[in-house]
């Protein structure tokens, strides 16, 4: 490092399970140039500084989600958050809240896992259609009703975001609702009614108070608040309607 | 998941949550305005606006009741929901406790001003 090289200093919580009680913070003075990503910051860490620093990455460019970083405080992607909005001052990079920390920033992801599966996050098809009987067809309105919400890459930002979550960890939460209903409103989905207990449960909605975090963080502007809200609608109708409609809505 | 999915009965909670909120956001203003200033101060208003034979027939007339009876309650009933996820909100999980406390007293409430309301004729 020459005299003139400026550095930033970045503040990572670090926590290896095997020799950490519990997690500490380690200060790094890193060679700053302004189109540094976060990201870019704690790669070279890893690869100048200390080689046992462990993190999630892949694409660096806010497509594969993998990278999800509290970053002062604040979730966001640190492949498209840069240390020239921070410098000269210290940033402080730590894993996303909310969830247990496996190793450094790598946070535990199971119970995420679990819930995407439990949505059933594929198309349930309405009704069995032969090869010869052609695609579905969808119009353009069609796909306008959930197009915005099959944008999500779980990043889990949403999840670190929202304190609901943070107090009760079976909320199933931003992200797996706003992909629950992507494929609810979907017009060749017919799963609804499955996926409506889950909505509708102690787990399901009416866990979220409003907040509107969740969609505030998203790189992606699923708008994750949305479709909670929408389903609570929904549960509620479906709530007090199921006595007149016996056929349609959960157990 | 896990364990088998139990239905939330939030739903009844947060319809009235929603009424309230509705309500109070529409006329609650207005409300306080009237109450609490024009006819206090004599704006705008007749002075004998809320005289006592003025309210009593209000109260007695079928849709006066009505609305006396929906804000009192829904108010209520908004205002203990929000509590209650406050109370949550700021780490206080007092769990049925709080939840028989919170919505109780909206239900007591509720049952106070049906009873009033019925007692005070037609």
């Amino acid at each position: 490092m020459s005299d003139m090289q400026k550095t930033i200093e970045i503040e990572v919580l670090r926590y290896h399970p095997e020799k950490d009680k519990e997690p500490h913070r380690q200060v790094f003075e890193v060679p700053f140039t302004d189109d540094m990503s976060v990201l870019q910051g704690v790669q070279y860490i890893k690869d100048y500084l200390d080689g046992s620093l462990s993190f999630r990455w892949s694409c660096r460019m806010a497509i594969c989600g993998s990278c999800g970083m509290m970053i002062n405080g604040i979730p966001n992607l640190s492949c498209q958050t840069f240390l020239r909005d921070y410098y000269p001052a210290r940033v402080r990079v730590e894993a996303l809240a909310h969830f247990p920390i496996e190793r450094d920033l790598v946070i535990n992801m199971e119970g995420f896992i679990e819930k995407l599966e439990s949505i059933q996050p594929y198309i349930i098809p309405k009704e069995e259609r032969t090869l010869a009987q052609g695609e579905y067809l969808q119009t353009p309105e069609q796909l306008n009703a959930y197009e915005q919400f099959s944008s999500c890459i779980n990043c889990l930002l949403c999840y670190a975001a929202c304190p609901q979550f943070g107090l009760n960890s079976s909320f199933i939460g931003p992200a797996a609702t706003a992909l629950l209903h992507r494929y609810n409103v979907d017009s060749r989905d017919g799963g609804k009614a499955e996926r409506m207990e889950l909505i509708n449960s102690e787990e399901g909605v009416f866990n979220c108070t409003a907040v509107g975090y969740c969609s505030e963080v998203c790189p992606k502007h699923v708008d994750p608040a949305n479709a909670v809200n929408q389903n609570k609608t929904n549960s509620a109708a479906d709530y007090f309607l199921r006595f007149l409609a016996p056929k349609g809505g959960a157990k | 998941m896990k364990a088998p999915l139990k239905r939330s009965n939030a739903p009844i909670f947060w319809a009235l949550f929603g009424a309230g909120g509705m309500l109070s956001a529409l006329l609650g203003p207005m409300l306080v305005f009237i109450t609490g200033l024009a006819v206090p101060l004599g704006l705008l208003l007749p002075a004998d606006t809320m005289s006592y034979p003025k309210m009593l027939a209000f109260a007695q007339n079928f849709i006066g009741k009505g609305f006396i009876f929906a804000i009192i309650a829904l108010f209520l009933w908004h205002a203990a929901h929000r509590i209650f996820h406050s109370l949550h909100d700021i780490g206080i999980h007092a769990g049925t406790g709080a939840k028989l406390l919170c919505y109780g007293s909206a239900m007591l409430g509720t049952l106070i001003a049906a009873y009033a309301l019925l007692a005070i004729g037609f």
